[in-house]
């Protein structure tokens, strides 16, 4: 399974990257997903979650070829 | 219409265009409109500039959402919603909304409902570049968190 995740503003920062490609199988959720890409990064701000460009929680799904982004939260306006 | 520009726009000048050319002559009674501006202080600090990051196609998709939700909840005619990304300089201003209505109690609570939508859930984040002082030299630090608006 290959998922596109893609991190913004400061989780961008912490992670030195703004994208990766996870080819990895065995995660079934967005949250699943956040576990294998933060473990040892030691994240401890409030982390929002998205699937295919739309909110999601923790518990979502993800299939071969989604797009999951983390970030925090917004301050746009 | 929904727009995320680049550059440095005229908020007047936009929504007089737009209003020429939406072709709603005699329609609208009413049109309420937000915009907002940087300011050069931030908790406490001096700042230089900013920079807007935003998440492209999910932004778009966002604000989209946000415009229909509120066209599913009030009486409009038309909507603009203008925001900038990249590097802004204080009094540059950040974003537009602006709302058409035959009348103005749906003018003025879609126009505030989009705005208050779009600072808590359209994916914009601010950097801002702080200027030096007698404790420290210039310092860059994201926004945490927007204000509510109510």
């Amino acid at each position: 399974m290959s998922i596109k995740v893609l991190y913004f503003a400061s989780l961008k920062e912490l992670f030195g990257h703004a994208d990766e490609q996870v080819n990895i199988e065995g995660l079934d959720t967005v949250g699943d997903v956040w576990t294998f890409v933060s473990n040892g990064n030691g994240v401890s701000q409030q982390v929002l979650f998205s699937l295919n460009q739309e909110y999601a929680d923790a518990d979502a799904l993800v299939k071969n070829g989604d797009e999951v982004a983390f970030f925090p939260p917004v301050t746009g306006g | 219409m929904i727009k995320i520009l680049e550059v440095a726009f005229d908020p007047w000048l936009e929504l007089s265009s737009f209003q020429s050319e939406m072709k709603r002559d005699g329609e609208f009674g009413a049109c309420a409109n937000f915009i907002g501006t940087m300011r050069d202080m931030n908790e406490g600090d001096a700042v230089n500039g900013m920079f807007l990051e935003h998440y492209p196609g999910m932004t778009e998709k966002h604000l989209d959402k946000i415009v229909q939700d509120a066209k599913e909840k009030w009486d409009l005619l038309e909507t603009l919603v203008i925001h900038r990304v990249g590097e802004l300089l204080p009094n540059d201003p950040i974003v537009l909304v602006a709302v058409w209505s035959a009348h103005r109690k749906d003018a003025f609570e879609a126009s505030r409902f989009i705005m208050e939508d779009l600072k808590s859930k359209a994916p914009f984040w601010k950097k801002e570049n702080l200027k030096a002082n007698e404790q420290r030299a210039e310092k860059n630090r994201w926004v945490a968190k927007n204000t509510s608006g109510y």
